[in-house]
């Protein structure tokens, strides 16, 4: 293997706060390296084409398939999972909501469609109805319909704009 | 003493509450433990080669190239499985004629599908493994494929099992009354062609096994994404020649299954008998296109119906011609009879009305197989009998609600028997439309759709009633010979610190069947719900059932544990009438407290009573009973199933210049008789009509005339997404069975069976003022573009 095609590659990378360091597979991706290699199995991958969403993890701020990105391109980058965003509290809220309004079902599509609302959340403002199921639209879920996950997702807009107020 | 549900002040009232549901939190935080989350010492994982052809013969197979691959261990084709695992016939005695060739775990001499397991590749790592299936070479001789349903059994179409003589799978005429003589006499008959679309349940986690075979013990553990573990266990150890008791299946987490994770399939056995004969633990994941390819198919059906009216709009006679194409092999153990079967039962479903024909005819065919998907039969009789009945109303110039009040069953004429010959035990369907009616405020609706016509809108209101089969019988499976439980149990006990263990035989995979478990058993026995542990999924250690399908979860799940709960309660309260030298019918318990059944002092916390039997049992009397442990099951004895009712309505716009349709509202109202979580049932439905409006609107599995799959991706097979989705009123009827105390049906597939015909008839209204009509779903642009006469070619 020659340096300009390595089929191995080394990566440094803070996962949920925590740096670390590892020679990862040129092909694999992101969502199979947090899986496999680190036991984050909360992100899950489901379609491998970047269409469903339920691999959706925060990547230097911003939502980003699992699937859709090589581990090897997390170099220096700054990657949360829901295991992260739940041990820090940072989103305890939207879980309260989802549980309390039963806006999952199996479970499958959940941890990925809260990186996404908590993506839109974070922007500030209070989004419309008609807005979180825009910004959802990446996001499939089988179980629900959608409706109750766009209740819980409306009403911690409306407590946080409360509380903003306040 | 029974339980006076109708009082919501009574003591311990978790039933008909919304109680929160126990495991939603894990889930939420990504602690979830799905098949793939689970990873086992030594464990290698399998991929299979499949046929990328629709027929053919399998001549050599080279495997150098993929035996070369880094990591790959072994490779078996399927002469290797042959020798260790027999093949299975999907027939049921009961489905007179039903025919199907034996079916094995992967392809032996022959390919029938494009998807079909042929190879099985087993490395260490997935990557390697699915690298190295990739190189498999297989000499594939192409056969003619057979595609089309309607002409599968012409003389010239080639016969795909010739032992089998031809293409037909399963028919079956029912007939009632005089169809012919009331056609003849009628005012008016209406007749039209409607085509279903061939779908798949989409299940976000894929199909999961991971199964250890230990020689040591001799025993065999399926960690296993499954609506029904005990099932799987049986067919584990019929082909595997294991003894059935060391079969143990485990069902964790299940990423969603709407019907798809209740068959049997050739890959996941393969991944036994592999597991078996490598004496390793093997894993199986399904990728995205093979969920497309090989996850069973359904509703691929084209139909020619009639409805004949008199002059009153009353139905003289319904006579319906159902044909589907299932594959080439009907799905093991359940079949793929029953879904032509439910169309020829359920057409017609909410009328009173005497002349009943209708036929079903099942044919073989080069695609993948077909089986039951949520609301089997259900959204194809549906979108018949209301589509026919709102065509009849706009023949005849009347109003879609009153053709159906002129003749739905009355509320007050049960029990009756269908011209289906199925048997009604109590439904509600005036009391239903009349709540329909008045939430979504009829007239008023009526006079928006008038003004934006004005305005150059084209918006439709469309009507559905439908019945729905839950609840289950013998009648189902068991009668047809499959071991398929149609009863099912749970075992509750009392642990040393009062707080109570459920181990139930039905799963769950979403639909909040634990938190459901747990309110009925916090009630029954008299304790806080946070103080009940559901254990389901692994036939180790719950009782024997039949898991969770056709909407049985809470009516015979939920029943079994309501006994087993007083029954535990009767015990706890006999132990304590001897401690507290009282008369055990004059005391209650209450939020984990034996109390004073009148005054409600209180006078033992149940940990008392448990210190007391498990730790100090020599305190108590030599002869007194204390099996803090009970075990009840629950059977449906009186009706082959609980028939529940309901009624949907969709109000949309059509844009006539795109075709492309706008839901704008939607409203159900269902009557599952007692409802146990009413936020768990309302978003059961909810999610049940979403998945119906996929149907309705996107949702199409694509061939071509060679049986080629063309759309075996999310980006090509649409489902619907958040921004399409309109937000839906639920209301209800409460109609409970008598056949269990608890009183519940099913509630889980209402939502699927209603929403495609309510959103046709709300197309059709929409666009009958251009005299246009769309009958074929899903209703694609193109669709009502060409209806519209917009397009031709």
């Amino acid at each position: 293997m020659t340096e300009m095609f390595r089929d191995k590659v080394d990566v440094a990378l803070t996962v949920n706060g925590e740096p670390v360091e590892a020679r990862v597979p040129a092909g694999q991706h992101m969502i199979d390296f947090l899986r496999l290699d680190l036991g984050l199995t909360g992100a899950h991958a489901s379609c491998e084409h970047g269409v469903c969403g339920a691999c959706t993890i925060r990547v230097d701020g911003v939502s980003v398939r699992g699937c859709l990105m090589l581990a090897a391109q997390a170099d220096g980058a700054e990657v949360w999972t829901v295991e992260g965003l739940t041990d820090t509290a940072a989103i305890t809220d939207l879980q309260d909501a989802f549980v309390a309004r039963n806006a999952l079902q199996c479970g499958f599509c959940t941890p990925g469609m809260l990186v996404a609302a908590e993506e839109l959340l974070s922007a500030g403002g209070t989004p419309s109805r008609a807005e979180i199921r825009e910004h959802l639209s990446g996001n499939y879920c089988r179980c629900t319909g959608y409706e109750a996950i766009v209740d819980a997702v409306e009403s911690v807009a409306k407590a946080r704009a409360g509380k903003g107020d306040a | 003493m029974t339980i006076q549900f109708n009082d919501p002040d009574r003591p311990n009232s978790y039933i008909g509450k919304t109680v929160p549901r126990p495991n939603a939190t894990k889930l939420v935080q990504g602690r979830g433990r799905y098949v793939d989350d689970i990873a086992l010492p030594r464990m290698l994982h399998v991929a299979f080669a499949r046929s990328p052809v629709a027929h053919a013969k399998i001549g050599e197979i080279d495997l150098d190239e993929a035996k070369a691959v880094k990591g790959v261990l072994r490779v078996f084709t399927g002469k290797d499985l042959a020798e260790v695992c027999t093949p299975w016939v999907a027939v049921l005695a009961h489905l007179k004629g039903l025919k199907s060739p034996p079916e094995h775990p992967l392809a032996v001499d022959r390919a029938c599908w494009v998807g079909e397991p042929v190879v099985a590749v087993v490395a260490t790592t997935r990557a390697a493994a699915e690298e190295a299936a990739s190189l498999v070479m297989v000499d594939y001789e192409d056969l003619p494929a057979v595609t089309d349903t309607m002409t599968a059994l012409d003389k010239d179409t080639p016969v795909i099992h010739p032992e089998l003589g031809d293409n037909l799978a399963f028919r079956r005429l029912h007939e009632e009354g005089d169809v012919e003589g009331a056609m003849a006499q009628a005012h008016k008959v209406v007749s039209a062609r409607f085509r279903t679309a061939r779908h798949t349940g989409v299940t976000l986690e894929p199909r999961s096994i991971l199964v250890d075979w230990n020689p040591a013990e001799g025993q065999m553990t399926a960690y296993h994404a499954t609506q029904a573990p005990h099932m799987m266990q049986t067919v584990f150890a019929k082909h595997l020649d294991i003894p059935e008791s060391r079969v143990r299946v485990i069902c964790g987490d299940v990423g969603g299954s709407y019907g798809i994770k209740v068959h049997v399939y050739p890959d996941e056995v393969a991944t036994a008998a592999i597991a078996k004969m490598m004496g390793r633990p093997i894993k199986f994941i399904a990728d995205r296109l093979e969920s497309y390819s090989t996850d069973i198919h359904a509703r691929d059906h084209e139909i020619e119906a009639k409805i004949a009216v008199d002059k009153d709009g009353k139905i003289l006679a319904i006579d319906v011609d159902d044909w589907t194409g299932i594959g080439p092999y009907s799905v093991y153990p359940r079949t793929s009879a029953i879904e032509g079967n439910q169309v020829v039962n359920l057409c017609g479903g909410p009328y009173d009305f005497a002349n009943y024909r209708a036929q079903t005819t099942v044919v073989f065919q080069n695609k993948t197989p077909t089986c039951q998907y949520r609301a089997v039969g259900h959204p194809i009789a549906v979108a018949i009998t209301e589509g026919l009945v709102d065509m009849a109303a706009a023949e005849l110039g009347m109003d879609p609600v009153e053709i159906r009040r002129r003749n739905m069953y009355a509320d007050d004429a049960y029990p009756v028997t269908s011209p289906a010959k199925m048997r009604f035990e109590g439904l509600s369907h005036h009391a239903s439309m009349d709540k329909l009616i008045g939430m979504m405020d009829y007239d008023a609706l009526r006079a928006d759709q008038e003004d934006a016509r004005k305005r150059g809108k084209y918006r439709g209101i469309g009507i559905a009633s439908f019945i729905e089969l839950t609840n289950p019988s013998p009648f189902m499976y068991g009668i047809g010979g499959a071991r398929i439980s149609a009863q099912d149990g749970c075992t509750v006990r009392m642990d040393p610190d009062g707080s109570v263990v459920a181990l139930s035989g039905v799963t769950e995979q979403g639909q909040g069947t634990e938190a459901m478990l747990s309110q009925i058993v916090a009630e029954g026995v008299g304790v806080n719900p946070s103080q009940v542990r559901i254990v389901t999924g692994d036939t180790q250690v719950t009782p024997y059932g039949g898991g969770t399908w056709a909407s049985r979860g809470a009516g015979i799940g939920g029943e079994a544990a309501l006994q087993a709960a007083r029954a535990l309660r009767d015990s706890i309260l006999e132990v304590a009438g001897a401690m507290l030298q009282a008369d055990a019918s004059t005391l209650d318990i209450r939020s984990g407290q034996v109390v004073d059944g009148d005054s409600g002092e209180e006078r033992m916390p149940l940990e008392e009573l448990g210190r007391i039997v498990y730790f100090r049992g020599d305190t108590l009397p030599k002869d007194l009973p204390r099996e803090l442990v009970q075990t009840r099951h629950f059977i449906t004895m009186e009706y082959p199933f609980a028939f529940t009712n309901g009624v949907q309505a969709s109000y949309l716009e059509v844009d006539t210049d795109t075709g492309v349709v706008t839901l704008l509202n939607h409203w159900c109202v269902e009557d599952c008789g007692r409802v146990i979580n009413p936020q768990l049932v309302d978003e059961q439905i909810r999610g049940g009509i979403v998945q119906g409006l996929g149907g309705a609107l996107y949702e199409e599995i694509h061939y071509d005339a060679y049986g080629q799959l063309l759309n075996g991706s999310m980006a090509d097979y649409l489902v619907p997404m958040a921004a399409e989705m309109p937000d839906m009123q639920i209301g209800h009827v409460e109609t409970p069975t008598g056949e269990s105390e608890l009183g519940a049906k099913g509630a889980g597939e209402a939502g699927t069976a209603g929403a495609p015909a309510a959103v046709m008839n709300a197309i059709n209204d929409a666009l009958r003022p251009l005299g246009a009509q769309v009958t074929e779903m899903p209703f694609t642009p193109e669709r009502i573009l060409r209806a519209l006469g917009k397009i031709e070619d």
